[in-house]
């Protein structure tokens, strides 16, 4: 493997982490609130076609992005509605949520364009266009470093730069604000921030809302930017990769980078190779793929570093009559 | 005091959510231009108009009544077992080494040990995030999540290598002559009745004797009066001497094991061979069905049969008009969403009604006492 391999690896591990650190962050602000959600990956599904849709038919990838984020919203407050004001179960209705996302693209998109459930390719305005961040071209001759500014940093959609931009912006929200501190609380402790006189139903639908906007984020980048059209269950398991690497950073904003980046890399490595050969042992594809459930199980059973949820997660609050 | 009477509860409950689940659904088909009653007519003339229809209804019902009895079990225990995807595919592979092992002579030797293997593998991808529930605590929902995604890597990484048949497609080679199951046509053919050629087999029967096996177990025996007591209070189970470990692990190995045996119906019955996506979404339409059923066999054989309704009728619609054949995982999400997430919207209502009822109308027994 050469240097230039490296590098390209690099830059697809960050454009395949993108979506899910979007919905990575997404997942963050909803479970940290107490919310479990297990439908990320239905409303990355509905985003991406919606984006998809919109841009294909204005020729505008902004106001598809928009439409992306409208239709993750309104998803998000279906999973609100379900376990917060009528306090059913987060899990199922997290469930039904993807069904939800998987039937109705498909069922659209066959109504709107007739391609077999997918939209026409996008071009020109109707995709994200990559930047050139400054003096990419200026520093590409410095050994080493130059080709990995130029090829592996620069040069990414302005999602990208975004979804990179929202891990610092979810610390210091969480972390550094007032709304930061109550949302963590309501997903810790409800009944004391009740007590407080803050309303737990609308810190719970906040996280919510906050959720759908950032998984709208991944699936628009993942059609419009990553993909240039919506094809059939495009998803294709990204909303549940994410969920593993909430669960692989513990419900913290700079860890979920790291895992995102992870979990990424192993998609680009899988991508590129058909198997890998380590020297002493070849590595099938297919566990390469299935390694970050596999990280995520192991985790889990609190062998290495224990994860643990937010205590009140995937309980609804009834406030004491 | 009980705040439904239980006819309301069991029956009227589901039927509400169920209409509201079909009433969005019309809704979306005339948003997309399509008659809502036409599309209902098509889809009943193509489910149950012939036995064609019921053919295949009733095959689909049969890979549901399986899932649907797995994710059953496991709510009795307050488990919610989201893995039955994977301990199916499992349970594929466990049939089809079965049925790969011997030249067998005659699906009667072959099925009893088919039967073997599919629970054997599908209780066995239920053992990890069994263990991890009950010893460490880890949400058996992610577990079983991340164990479908495993699953479905290992049988592509079977398909590909040590199973696959010589040729370009990732499968094994069919399986041998003496592994076919019976298709109702060819039993419906003894008695001299003519049925449509379906891929409906004597599976039916063995899921039917499932969803009767699951019912002595949870209501007729110590074992299962013990999961069904932990399901409804884990400390009074733990007071009672109950073992919290060892109902975990019954429920989810029961559980895999139940949903292993999907593949005696599809990969046995139906596609003769193992092949790389055997499953279908049939692990997931059984979280449906069992909330359908209010997991209990004889509801979850009933959501079965209305929900190989829907996927035969939704087949039918593809068929003859422009809705595609997701139109189906549409109802069935609303069918999740309404009768499981929004089960309180109706609920709560309808309880102050039957409250306020019985308060204007006392009981006349109560009153003479």
């Amino acid at each position: 493997m050469s240097y230039l391999d490296l590098i390209q690896i690099l830059d697809s591990t960050i454009r395949l982490a993108t979506p899910l650190l979007f919905a990575c962050l997404a997942g963050l602000f909803s479970e940290r609130a107490g919310v479990f959600d297990i439908g990320l990956e239905g409303k990355i599904l509905i985003s991406a076609f919606f984006s998809a849709a919109i841009a294909a038919l204005t020729g505008s990838v902004w106001l598809g992005l928009l439409a992306g984020i409208a239709a993750s919203v309104v998803f998000s407050a279906i999973h609100g509605l379900a376990s917060i004001t009528f306090r059913g179960d987060q899990l199922i209705s997290g469930v039904a949520i993807n069904f939800l996302a998987a039937g109705m693209t498909v069922l659209i998109a066959q109504d709107w364009f007739a391609q077999g459930g997918r939209t026409p390719a996008l071009s020109g305005e109707a995709r994200f266009a990559s930047i050139d961040l400054p003096f990419a071209e200026a520093l590409s001759g410095i050994p080493l470093l130059g080709p990995l500014y130029a090829e592996a940093i620069s040069g990414h959609t302005i999602l990208v730069y975004a979804g990179l931009l929202t891990v610092p912006l979810t610390w210091y929200v969480l972390f550094r604000t007032r709304f930061g501190l109550r949302l963590r609380a309501v997903g810790e402790n409800p009944g004391a921030v009740d007590t407080a006189g803050v309303s737990v139903v609308r810190l719970r639908y906040a996280a919510v809302l906050i959720c759908g906007v950032l998984c709208g984020f991944a699936g628009s980048y993942l059609a419009t930017g990553l993909a240039a059209s919506f094809t059939q269950n495009m998803s294709a398991g990204r909303g549940y990769i994410a969920l593993a690497a909430l669960i692989f950073a513990k419900w913290r904003p700079w860890y979920a980078l790291g895992a995102c980046l992870l979990f990424g890399l192993l998609q680009a490595v899988s991508n590129r190779y058909s198997s890998l050969d380590l020297g002493i042992v070849e590595i099938p594809n297919a566990f390469v793929l299935a390694l970050p459930y596999i990280l995520t199980v192991v985790i889990l059973a609190g062998f290495v570093g224990r994860a643990v949820p937010p205590r009140a997660g995937g309980t609804p609050y009834v406030k004491e009559r | 005091m009980e705040k439904l009477p239980k006819w309301a509860d069991i029956a009227l409950i589901p039927l509400i959510n169920l209409g509201l689940a079909l009433i969005v659904s019309g809704i979306v088909l005339g948003f997309i231009g399509q008659n809502p009653f036409e599309a209902l007519g098509i889809m009943v003339t193509g489910a149950v108009g012939s036995t064609y229809g019921w053919g295949y209804t009733l095959y689909y019902a049969t890979n549901f009544i399986f899932t649907g009895l797995a994710v059953a079990i496991a709510f009795h225990a307050q488990l919610f077992n989201i893995g039955g995807e994977g301990q199916a595919q499992l349970g594929s592979l466990g049939v089809a080494l079965v049925c790969l092992a011997l030249p067998w002579p005659h699906w009667t030797l072959a099925l009893p040990f088919a039967i073997v293997g599919g629970a054997l593998f599908g209780a066995a991808w239920a053992v990890i995030p069994a263990y991890l529930q009950a010893r460490r605590g880890s949400h058996i929902v992610i577990t079983t999540i991340m164990f479908n995604f495993i699953a479905s890597a290992l049988l592509v990484y079977l398909l590909v290598g040590a199973l696959k048949a010589p040729g370009m497609a990732p499968e094994t080679a069919g399986f041998p002559e003496g592994t076919q199951l019976p298709t109702a046509r060819d039993i419906f053919a003894a008695i001299g009745v003519d049925f449509a050629r379906t891929p409906l087999n004597v599976s039916f029967v063995v899921a039917l004797l499932a969803a009767y096996a699951l019912w002595m177990l949870l209501w007729r025996t110590r074992l299962g009066y013990e999961i069904r007591a932990f399901g409804h209070s884990q400390s009074a189970a733990i007071y009672a001497g109950i073992s919290p470990f060892r109902i975990t692990m019954t429920a989810m190995l029961i559980s895999g094991a139940l949903a292993g045996l999907m593949a005696v119906n599809a990969v046995m019955g139906e596609q003769e061979r193992l092949l790389q996506d055997n499953v279908q979404g049939a692990g997931f339409v059984g979280i449906a069905v069992a909330l359908m059923g209010r997991s209990h066999p004889v509801g979850v054989l009933l959501a079965a049969i209305l929900f190989g309704a829907l996927y035969q009728g939704g087949a039918e619609l593809e068929f003859e008009t422009s809705v595609p054949r997701e139109m189906v995982v549409v109802i069935q999400a609303l069918v999740i969403l309404f009768t499981g997430a929004l089960d309180g919207m109706v609920r709560s209502p309808l309880e102050k009604t039957f409250l306020r009822f019985g308060r204007q109308r006392p009981d006349p027994d109560m009153a003479a006492k």
